[in-house]
């Protein structure tokens, strides 16, 4: 489970661009994530600028 | 907001503005839309561009450019500084504008020429009649409508989801994915005609610090770094502000901004029936400056000129769309993305030894033999370890691209 740190993301969209599974989508101001498609890759963690995204057991 | 357009353009960034200005000269219905609520903000840029190249476009107004500069200067890791004088400089020299107001002016003018915008509303996914697109469903004010459109454009930026939904790959592999911080400072001393560039392997792995003012003691000062040498306490916001401590303790910071910038290869294919890339979302932004501004109004532009073709025709298939990828690749824009993809190939590869080496031998060379087969002698008689790290393959790759 990937979980976002809203107090910590400033919704640049770096991570929506290297999810493989368009599991990722900024709405306006906040990031969105479609728990039913993500893989727990892990990638979107790894390439936050903010370290914004944290994955969950 | 109608039921149906010519075009449709998602995203209201320079790509998406140029190209809803261009088909609205030509006389054509325009709906663009932006999911954000103001165009511009927040911003995602360092707002440098090479002079000459945003003259291509226009005449800029004075309110668009926050700085002019005459010169850069790179500087090694073990903190020699090299000039580069505009000759040597190239379109890295330009402007630092201000992206707010440079934006929304284009928007501005797209507005101007007839296109309708939409702004926080936010395309969720294409519409699809018979396996091609038929324009998009938007959101807005918690509504969904239908739109209609003989063509779109995807002008949705770096996420660039509309053409993934379109079922065109567009994820940017972790290591390609520049991923960035920068803070717009105040009260730091730096020469406000001169853009600083700052590479090593601890300042910056795999990517650079920049300062680009934006005027007296202000200055944009950021940081990319590759995604795959982003970790845990040194992440892009970490590197910056330990920067930003070690030069500018006394600065103020002043806005904050994040992004991420794709330094990989263009899409292998721009169009689709009916569908168009430009700018961040094909990804044509420079994957060695990481620059993108020039390039989506240069794709934006063409996008229309192309596009109005088709819709003019009455056919907006692939086939037809075509000149529109064609032209960019084989443009000076295209050949640039090729070279500099391979230098960019070499540059990531390079420990902070090399990186001395070949900054002290680029400083000492003369300025009217300034060219690439010159550059490359230069780093092999003076630097063979190097030369033999980039290989027969590396060079060959290197002075091919030029
Ligand atoms: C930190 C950083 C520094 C940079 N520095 C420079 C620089 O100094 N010089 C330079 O030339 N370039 C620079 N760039 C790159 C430059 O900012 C981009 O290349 C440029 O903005 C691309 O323009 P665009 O129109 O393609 O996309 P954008 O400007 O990203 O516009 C895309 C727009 O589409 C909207 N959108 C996305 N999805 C949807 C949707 N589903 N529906 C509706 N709207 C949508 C977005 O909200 C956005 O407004 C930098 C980038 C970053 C991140
Ligand atoms: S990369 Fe980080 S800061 Fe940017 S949108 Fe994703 S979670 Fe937020
Ligand atoms: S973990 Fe992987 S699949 Fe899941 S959201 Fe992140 S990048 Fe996408």
């Amino acid at each position: 489970m990937i979980e976002v740190h809203r107090e910590i993301c400033a919704y640049c969209g770096c991570c929506v661009s290297v999810c493989p599974e368009g599991a990722l989508e900024l709405v306006d101001a906040y990031l969105d994530i479609d728990t039913n498609t993500c893989i727990n890759c892990g990638l979107c963690v790894r390439v936050c600028p903010l370290g914004a995204l944290e994955a969950k057991k | 907001m109608k039921r149906e357009y010519d075009v449709l353009v998602v995203g209201g960034g320079p790509g998406g503005a140029y190209a809803a200005k261009t088909f609205a000269e030509k006389g054509y219905s325009v709906l663009l839309t932006e999911k954000r609520p103001a165009i511009g903000v927040p911003v995602r840029c360092a707002e440098g561009v090479g002079k000459k190249l945003l003259h291509e476009f226009f005449k800029p107004e004075d309110r668009w450019i926050a700085a002019e500069i005459d010169k850069a200067d790179i500087i090694a890791p073990d903190g020699f500084k090299m000039e580069l004088e505009p000759e040597r400089a190239g379109s890295e020299v330009g402007y630092v504008l201000h992206r707010k107001i440079f934006d929304r002016d284009l928007i501005w003018q797209a507005a101007g020429a007839g296109a309708e915008v939409q702004v926080k509303t936010r395309a969720v996914s294409p519409l699809m009649e018979n396996g091609a697109i038929k324009g998009a469903i938007l959101e807005q004010n918690g509504t969904s409508h239908e739109v209609r459109a003989r063509l779109t454009i995807a002008a949705d930026g770096v996420e660039s989801k509309f053409s993934r939904w379109c079922g065109i790959d567009t994820t940017v592999p972790l290591r390609e994915m520049e991923t960035c911080a920068q803070y717009l400072m105040t009260g730091i001393d730096i020469d406000p005609h001169a853009t600083e560039f700052f590479v090593g392997n601890d300042v910056a792995p795999g990517g650079y610090v920049w300062i680009f003012p934006k005027g007296e003691k202000t200055a944009n000062v950021g940081i990319g770094v590759g995604g795959d040498r982003c970790k845990p306490g040194n992440r892009p916001i970490d590197y910056l502000n330990r920067f930003v401590k070690s030069y500018f303790p006394d600065g103020k910071t002043i806005e904050l901004i994040v992004g991420g910038v794709s330094i990989c290869q263009p899409l292998p294919c721009t169009v689709a029936d009916n569908l168009m890339i430009v700018g961040d979302a094909a990804r044509v932004s420079d994957p060695l400056t990481g620059g993108g501004i020039y390039a989506a109004l240069y794709t934006g532009k063409l996008a229309g000129e192309v596009g109005a073709k088709g819709l003019e025709k009455g056919d907006t298939s692939s086939r037809n769309l075509m000149p529109y990828d064609k032209t960019w690749r084989e443009s000076y824009l295209g050949k640039a993305l090729e070279r500099n993809y391979q230098i960019k190939e070499v540059f990531v590869k390079l420990n902070d030894d090399d990186l001395n080496a070949i900054i002290h031998s680029v400083a000492k060379m003369n300025m009217s033999d300034f060219n690439t087969l010159n550059l490359i002698k230069n780093i092999i008689t003076a630097n063979p370890k190097v030369a033999l790290k980039l290989g027969k393959a590396g060079l060959k790759n290197l002075i091919d691209s030029f």
